[in-house]
């Protein structure tokens, strides 16, 4: 027993001979004491605490950029790539990269609050007007970082608002141009964009920010606390009160931070859904593509402000703009740079609240007016303007009709415009509305693609994009296609009105059971949806689907049923909708098809001699190569020959030039119509590939 | 063995010895002392100052005329469409064989051999213009600039000039091309970027 206390003592005095070394040495004693035993006169205060928070989210920005930092590869092949990595792959990585991405935000609620109370306090004044300006140095630094930051993931969103950010940052007079260069590498936005902006984002800006912070810190020991006034309590000491505010505040802000990350999982918790933790934190959106327009690009919520102010200068051409990127933005924080001397005079304090409570309240409402514009619609009804509608388009918008509906009553007039003015903001909103949507679509599409067994190719995740027939197919379609054959669900409700303005037939679900259904319907085959707009509207396929299969004697039902399942067979597309029941009809429906008597009197399916130019061929009918053929040169024998109407050949030219569609792009949009594209296990579990059956 | 703090300050107070007097050419040693230092930190920063101005020495190829779509392709309906740009291009140490680049609006006017070029990018401050269905006109989806289907402005718009018309020919085998600019954005006057 005796022995045992003797160790303990002995040990616990070579610790202390060790401590005593080491104090001895450096001096750390001391330094911790200045350090924890600052005055704090009036005794500690809440209202002291945002200057310590804003250390802590640094920090914390500091520890999960360096790991983020560690997967990160600045490129315009590999950075989408890597945070793709980041957030759907690597474990905990949506975890960092979501506290990175809140605490962002949360420093720049800190720093207007830190703001406010420097501003509220006048710890701005003598001798603390330089500490102020590096406070407002370091308010810009961390707005740097917070803008910077947004591109590096190099998604659609971060590249088309860093787009705008730069051109503006073009305005400035004389430098403008060369200052936008330099920041993005050349004239282009490409590779050096972004090892530009992670250079700024993790080496200079920050680098910067904590030699500023060092002086920060340094002055606001030098000075001391600026002390609420009047001070009502015994002053206390740093360590522990004033310590215990700021923890408790710093654990605060960082529970915010995870409960904005975790919220949806808590929500899908309660809901019973499963929830994938790639979705918490950070979105990803689609890749960055310069050629693909990005209606829903808005920068972060922070500067929306800044957003919205661009557009209150409608009107006033170059200038308007240079005044509200520019001009006004830059005399405001000139104001605030010369708050120490303004606060001198006996007014002077009272404006610099005045002015700065202003400016916060202004931002707040600039930024409520951006999200009202943008998401006006989701709380408007849009029958609420039909009345407008159907007048505008029975004038076509012409003032003069307009103000005649109206017996040229002004006050009527007036009206009326106003509430179109009303309802051009509602379909705006919708539009932007559906752009996010769309956006939203798109990076999930993304994320599936690149989610799939071969992983992301060397050309990048953009190409995965640009090849992907689900994605392509829509938009090729809409340039080449569209303007003659509609795309729509019979079921929905714009299908009467689609199908009506086009010239061919519709090709939504084609080479399905239900489409070839619709084929050999006399009462659809002369319809729009098939060849009712086109010069075979009364042709022989119409004649012989009107008068031949309405005869029972000649088709019975199961013979039709047989045809129609066999031909789905043939085309074998992703979605057949052949029943299992139905299987067995398939060998019967061949042989109608090849007969001589029947379909194989004017189509050709290989067993029977048809004359070439008749009708296109039935062999393969709907496959793959069918409709490269077909959509590479309609005019070719085996399809429409002589007969072909007005459709164009894409993929071949009689004179050498180059033909309207690549292959692939004819091939991108065969497998849209078709419906072979890459489905994840969790994309859509209920439909599976036909061939399976 | 064990050195308190008293005897460290006490070795200190004792050991320092007297500084040397004055010398006339302390002027040159504080002189050759901050150029030496001046030289040795200046320079390299200099020479990253250099590199890092790398981009306002670099001048990007000339525009050229880029062969985008037949002319059978563009419907003779006054209604622009969307086109992508395609062509090969250079990102830093990256070369791309033949890729889309950005996009142009071509619109064709009733049986008019004649095509209209509109760069699909903003002119107020670059983001992509849209077709906007409803009204038949374009507009920025960004800051609200809106513009006729021939490219003029509406007014009240936040834009500082009418959409950039891009040149435009079209060659014996009917091909459209097109001149593929950037410009530079917010300016009242159509300034190509370098």
């Amino acid at each position: 027993m005796k022995l045992q206390k003797k160790q303990i003592v002995s040990s616990n005095s070579i610790g202390k001979q060790l401590l005593d070394f080491l104090d001895d040495r450096t001096g750390y004693r001391g330094a911790l004491h200045e350090l924890l035993f600052e005055r704090v006169p009036g005794g500690a205060r809440w209202r002291y605490v945002w200057g310590s928070t804003l250390v802590f989210a640094f920090v914390v920005q500091v520890i999960t950029g360096v790991v983020l930092w560690s997967s990160y590869s600045a490129g315009a092949q590999s950075a989408w790539e890597s945070v793709h990595w980041i957030q759907h792959e690597m474990s905990g990585g949506w975890l960092v990269r979501g506290i990175h991405h809140v605490m962002a935000q949360a420093m720049v609620i800190l720093l207007a609050l830190h703001l406010m109370q420097i501003v509220i306090d006048g710890a701005y004044r003598a001798p603390r007007e330089v500490n102020f300006w590096l406070g407002l140095v370091l308010m810009m630094l961390v707005l740097g970082m917070a803008l910077t930051g947004y591109l590096l993931p190099w998604d659609q969103r971060g590249y088309w608002s860093t787009r705008v950010a730069t051109n503006l940052a073009g305005l400035l007079p004389l430098i403008g141009p060369s200052v936008q260069q330099v920041v993005i590498g050349g004239s282009d936005y490409g590779h050096l964009t972004l090892t530009r902006f992670f250079a700024l984002h993790a080496g200079i800006l920050p680098g910067t920010l904590v030699a500023m912070l060092v002086l920060h810190l340094t002055l606001f020991r030098k000075h001391g606390l600026c002390a609420k006034q009047p001070i009502r309590k015994p002053d206390a000491m740093f360590w522990p009160d004033q310590v215990f505010c700021d923890a408790v505040a710093c654990l605060g802000v960082l529970a915010v931070v995870l409960g904005v990350i975790l919220l949806p999982a808590l929500r899908a918790m309660l809901e019973g859904r499963p929830i994938d933790p790639g979705e918490l934190g950070a979105e990803l959106g689609a890749p960055a593509d310069p050629s693909q327009p990005y209606a829903a690009a808005r920068p972060e919520w922070y500067f929306l402000f800044l957003f919205q102010f661009l557009k209150v200068f409608e009107g006033w051409g170059a200038s308007g703009e240079f005044l509200g990127a520019i001009l006004i933005p830059g005399l405001t924080m000139g104001v605030m740079f010369l708050m120490p001397i303004i606060g001198r005079w006996n007014l002077g304090h009272r404006f610099n609240i005045l002015f700065t409570s202003s400016l916060l309240i202004g931002i707040g409402l600039l930024t409520a007016m951006a999200y009202n514009e943008d998401y006006v619609a989701l709380w408007t009804d849009s029958s609420s303007f039909s009345d407008v509608k159907d007048l505008l388009e029975k004038t076509g918008n012409d003032p003069k009709k307009i103000a005649e509906a109206f017996d040229s009553d002004v006050q009527k007039i007036a009206a009326f415009n106003k509430r179109s003015h009303r309802y051009e903001s509602f379909l705006r909103s919708e539009a932007f509305l559906a752009a996010v949507a769309q956006a939203s679509v798109d990076g999930d599409r993304a994320i599936e693609l690149a989610g799939r067994p071969e992983r992301i190719p060397p050309s990048g995740a953009l190409d995965l994009i640009r090849q992907d027939p689900l994605t392509q197919g829509p938009r090729l379609f809409e340039q080449h296609c569209a303007s003659c054959h509609s795309h729509v669900d019979p079921a929905s409700a714009q299908a009467k009105t689609k199908m009506s303005k086009s010239s061919a037939a519709n090709l939504y679900g084609f080479g399905s059971v239900a489409w070839m259904q619709g084929l050999l319907d006399p009462a659809a085959v002369d319809g729009p949806a098939y060849f009712g707009n086109t010069s075979h509207n009364n042709g022989d396929m119409v004649n012989f689907v009107k008068n031949d299969l309405a005869d029972t004697s000649a088709w019975s039902s199961e013979d039709i049923r047989a045809v129609i399942v066999a031909m789905a067979a043939e085309a074998n597309v992703y979605d057949t909708g052949i029943p299992e029941s139905d299987i067995s009809l398939i060998e019967r429906g061949r042989a109608l098809i090849s007969d001589e008597n029947r379909c194989g009197s004017c189509h050709d399916f290989g067993i029977n001699e048809v004359n070439p130019n008749m009708a296109p061929d039935l062999i393969g009918w709907g496959s793959r190569e069918w409709l490269i053929g077909i959509i590479t040169n309609p005019a070719h024998e085996k399809f429409y020959g002589t007969q072909n109407d007005r459709m164009p050949s894409f993929g071949v030219t009689t004179d050498g030039a180059i033909p309207r569609l690549s292959l692939s792009q004819i091939e991108l949009v065969v497998d849209w119509i078709r419906g072979q594209w890459y489905r994840s296990r969790s994309s859509n579990p209920s439909a599976h590939h036909a061939s399976e059956k | 063995m064990r050195s308190t703090p008293d005897k460290a300050t006490d070795f200190e107070k004792t050991s320092k010895p007297a500084l040397g007097p004055e010398h006339r050419r302390s002027f040159v040693i504080k002189a050759i002392a901050l150029a030496c230092g001046a030289i040795a930190t200046l320079s390299p920063f200099a020479a990253g100052v250099w590199t890092y101005l790398d981009p306002l020495r670099r001048q990007s190829k000339a525009s050229t005329f880029i062969r985008v779509v037949s002319l059978g392709s563009i419907p003779d309906d006054g209604i622009p469409r969307l086109f992508p740009i395609v062509s090969d291009r250079l990102d830093a140490w990256t070369g791309f064989p033949s890729e889309p680049i950005g996009a142009v609006y071509l619109s064709r006017e009733k049986g008019s051999p004649q095509v209209k070029a509109l760069s699909a990018i903003c002119p107020h401050a670059g983001c992509f213009v849209d077709i906007s269905a409803p009204s038949d006109c374009f507009r920025c989806p960004c800051h609200n600039s809106s513009f006729t289907l021939s490219g003029a402005m509406i007014q009240p718009s936040p834009s500082p000039r009418e959409m950039d018309a891009l040149d435009c020919q079209i060659d014996e085998s009917g091909q459209v091309l097109v001149k593929w600019e950037n410009f530079y954005t917010g300016i009242a006057t159509k300034v190509p970027r370098a």
